[in-house]
């Protein structure tokens, strides 16, 4: 997979190519309009929630708010059930626990449930290296990594592919990967559904190690729990000898009554299924039945740095569920691939530059890339206010200031390539200060109507490339107001 | 009774007719309206862009000029959200950062008396037929701002629908952003010339000859849209529907 997500270009840049192709254009409205629609049904059907929300929100600040009490819990209940638990600072840290736990085996070939923890540091990578190949085994996955591809949105990964291009992939990728697709393949649903069925159906067979990620992790009784559509999942989490699970800290939930409230907020929201199809849910090991023997690393990797900032923070309590994605309308038009992560849409545009930092182009760009339309923060089952969060860092990226990286406080310095626009606010607030300041510009703009230029430079110009500016008044309200209620109280 | 017009820099300097407007529906429906000179700008932009330390002091301005009327009246959803929503969020942001409780109290007193403009007919005067003849066929986007912000809900809607000659036609999509965002327009302007045009799209559709809706920011880039699509509809901020009559027609 050529995933790396080094040197992305901006998100404007990246949206750019996304807003000018038609065909990704019309996948990405049909895709995201019918699951809104339907997730919208799905939770009208719940009378409580609202509570349901406020329960999911309380329980994830709860336990963040306590998480190295939960953790410490965890690795007790994991371990007396006969788990082995391993914990990750960061992405390579975790992946050189992962490539010795599979090279301790002697195995090289593992199966993988879809797992969003594995996708961030970039496992599947590591693990060629060491020479060891991992296969995808959600359908969407397969497709994506048939197509050295990126996934593209957090449920539905080849979202931006349609069923011909799936396809062609099957055709002329699969047998390089083991079984081949039939040679008269269609590109009906069934007959692809099928043809990875089968192909898939020979990997889970021979895998002696499986990889996976969580959903949930019981620190009460050290149960790990997945929810999938597939039965992909049910398959590598039983069949294989060994099983390693990486689960991102902020997974945890103190008790076994919690999952009462996720295992209905998060379906309803995602899938907009009342329940989802397959929820599997393993502690420890037991004697023939299931995996012999169990690790779970846990990750880390900028999670407790993110904990730290008092507003950022609430992006932890993310499940996954993607309803964000689906209703907001920048995802709907720029796709997932212009935000530069595995993490797309409303909720990557703010957990991406808490993990991975403000440094880099893309991530100093994700936080505007949002008109703060606040759709997202309506739809999202456990509250994350992410227009709060979004403004928060777009304070972080122009103004710089405290913030902690890898365990310890740094003070970050203003981004480049805002100093115009800093120069602008400041010369607006200074205006602003000022209502004579702001008459006598106003007048200046009015009396100058008719030389007014039909298009801007600089910053402007892109609004005037596809937009028509309105049109100064004669006169601004101020002066009108002082004309005709001058005499008045309010004409001081 | 007596309330002050806090009018908005966008409406001031380039929406003076919105401005004129409320005036006339106000004062027709028997209020005293105000406008203190010394009024500027929210600080919304300056906010939303990332710029808190610029926005304070437009805040505390802002509270100066207005804090002493009983009721603050603005024809726009987003400027309001921004007094109702974020002032009482900065506040107790600068109070957290130990600056003290000062900008915290100078902000409380204007929060609750500041109303958008629909909110105010609907819910403090009491108003669903304010007596307004505008005969087209119209349109209504809910803002962002208005619609989750502040929870405007359908007191636009009951008021439009009281209209004499105006038919309300439904627009397809209506609670889908129209992508102007402030800085958004400038920021990423080819996904926000996207969303304005599918906004434009989805009003022709209607068959409608006007789009309505509570917010000049969010009308400026739909109809420099339509402007530009050389879409045959017009942008009107509902304050001028409201305010025409019989009479006195909106031109």
């Amino acid at each position: 997979m050529s995933g790396t997500y080094l040197g992305m270009p901006a998100f404007p840049a990246a949206a750019r190519a996304a807003v000018r192709n038609p065909t990704l254009r019309g996948n990405l409205r049909h895709a995201t309009h019918t699951i809104r629609a339907k997730r919208a049904r799905a939770v009208a059907e719940v009378e409580d929630w609202a509570e349901l929300r406020e329960a999911g929100k309380r329980i994830k600040d709860h336990t963040l708010r306590h998480l190295d009490t939960y953790l410490e819990r965890l690795e007790e209940s994991v371990t007396a059930a006969g788990g082995v638990v391993h914990w990750a600072a960061d992405a390579e840290e975790a992946n050189r626990i992962v490539t010795s736990l599979v090279r301790a085996t002697g195995e090289t070939e593992v199966v993988k449930v879809k797992s969003m923890a594995t996708q961030e540091i970039g496992l599947n990578e590591a693990l060629e290296a060491a020479g060891v190949r991992a296969y995808e085994t959600d359908l969407a996955e397969l497709i994506v990594q048939l197509g050295d591809d990126r996934p593209s949105h957090i449920l539905v990964p080849a979202i931006h592919r349609n069923r011909g291009e799936i396809r062609d992939l099957f055709r002329a990728e699969m047998a390089a990967w083991g079984r081949p697709a039939p040679e008269d393949l269609t590109d009906g649903p069934a007959e692809l559904a099928e043809a990875a069925r089968l192909h898939l159906r020979e990997k889970f067979l021979r895998a002696k190690v499986g990889i996976s990620g969580a959903n949930f992790m019981v620190a009460e009784t050290g149960t790990l729990v997945v929810v999938e559509s597939e039965g992909n999942g049910r398959m590598c989490l039983t069949l294989p000898e060994t099983l390693i699970s990486v689960v991102g800290i902020e997974k945890v939930v103190p008790a076994w009554r919690d999952l009462e409230v996720f295992l209905q907020t998060l379906p309803r929201s995602s899938t907009a299924e009342r329940m989802n199809p397959y929820t599997s849910m393993w502690t420890g090991t037991t004697d023939g039945d299931g995996p012999s023997t169990f690790h779970l690393v846990l990750l880390d990797n900028g999670r407790t740095d993110t904990l730290a900032d008092e507003v950022g923070r609430q992006a932890l309590r993310c499940i996954r569920c993607s309803a964000c994605l689906n209703v907001c309308p920048v995802y709907e038009r720029a796709g997932g691939h212009a935000y530069g992560s595995v993490y797309p849409g409303p909720i990557g545009a703010i957990l991406s530059p808490q993990l991975r930092g403000t440094g880099s182009e893309i991530d100093a760009s994700l936080p505007y890339a949002s008109s703060l339309c606040g759709a997202c923060y309506e739809v999202c089952p456990v509250a994350i206010d992410i227009p709060e969060v979004l403004v928060h860092l777009r304070e972080r990226v122009v103004q710089g200031g405290p913030v902690t990286r890898a365990g310890n406080k740094v003070v970050l310095r203003p981004a480049k390539g805002h100093a115009a626009e800093r120069a602008a606010m400041r010369a607006a607030r200074w205006a602003f200060g000022r209502p004579g300041a702001l008459r006598t510009g106003q007048r200046l703009a009015s009396r100058t109507r008719r030389f007014h230029p039909r298009t801007l430079p600089g910053p402007g110009r892109a609004w005037s490339e596809t937009r028509e500016l309105p049109p100064v008044p004669p006169e601004p309200f101020r002066d009108w107001w002082q004309r005709t209620h001058g005499g008045e109280a309010g004409g001081k | 009774m007596r309330v002050a017009l806090f009018l908005t820099c966008v409406n001031d300097t380039l929406y003076p007719d919105t401005g004129r407007a409320v005036v006339k529906l106000l004062t027709r429906l028997g209020v005293e309206v105000d406008f203190p000179m010394a009024q500027t700008c929210c600080g919304q932009a300056h906010y939303n862009t990332g710029y808190r330390h610029e926005a304070e002091p437009l805040a505390r301005h802002f509270a100066g000029v207005f804090g002493g009327y009983e009721a603050i009246v603005t024809p726009s959803g987003s400027c309001g959200a921004m007094v109702r929503e974020l002032y009482p969020r900065m506040g107790e942001r600068a109070r957290a950062e130990g600056r003290g409780k000062s900008l915290a109290a100078t902000l409380a007193p204007v929060v609750p008396k500041t109303y958008e403009l629909t909110e105010f007919l609907v819910d403090v005067l009491g108003v669903t037929d304010v007596g307004a003849y505008y005969p087209h066929t119209v349109t209504y986007h809910p803002t962002c701002h208005g619609l989750r912000g502040l929870g405007l809900g359908d007191r636009p809607r009951r008021l439009l629908e009281a209209v004499r000659g105006l038919e309300l036609v439904e627009l397809p999509g209506a609670q889908e952003c129209c992508g102007f965002g402030g800085t958004f327009a400038l920021k990423n302007p080819d996904v926000s010339a996207a969303m304005g045009a599918d906004k434009v799209r989805n009003a022709e559709s209607t068959g409608a000859g006007v789009l309505c809706a509570a917010d000049n920011s969010c009308l400026m880039h739909i109809g420099g849209t339509m402007a530009r699509l050389r879409s045959g509809m017009r942008p009107v901020h509902i304050a001028e529907i409201l305010a025409s009559t019989e009479e006195e027609p909106l031109a």
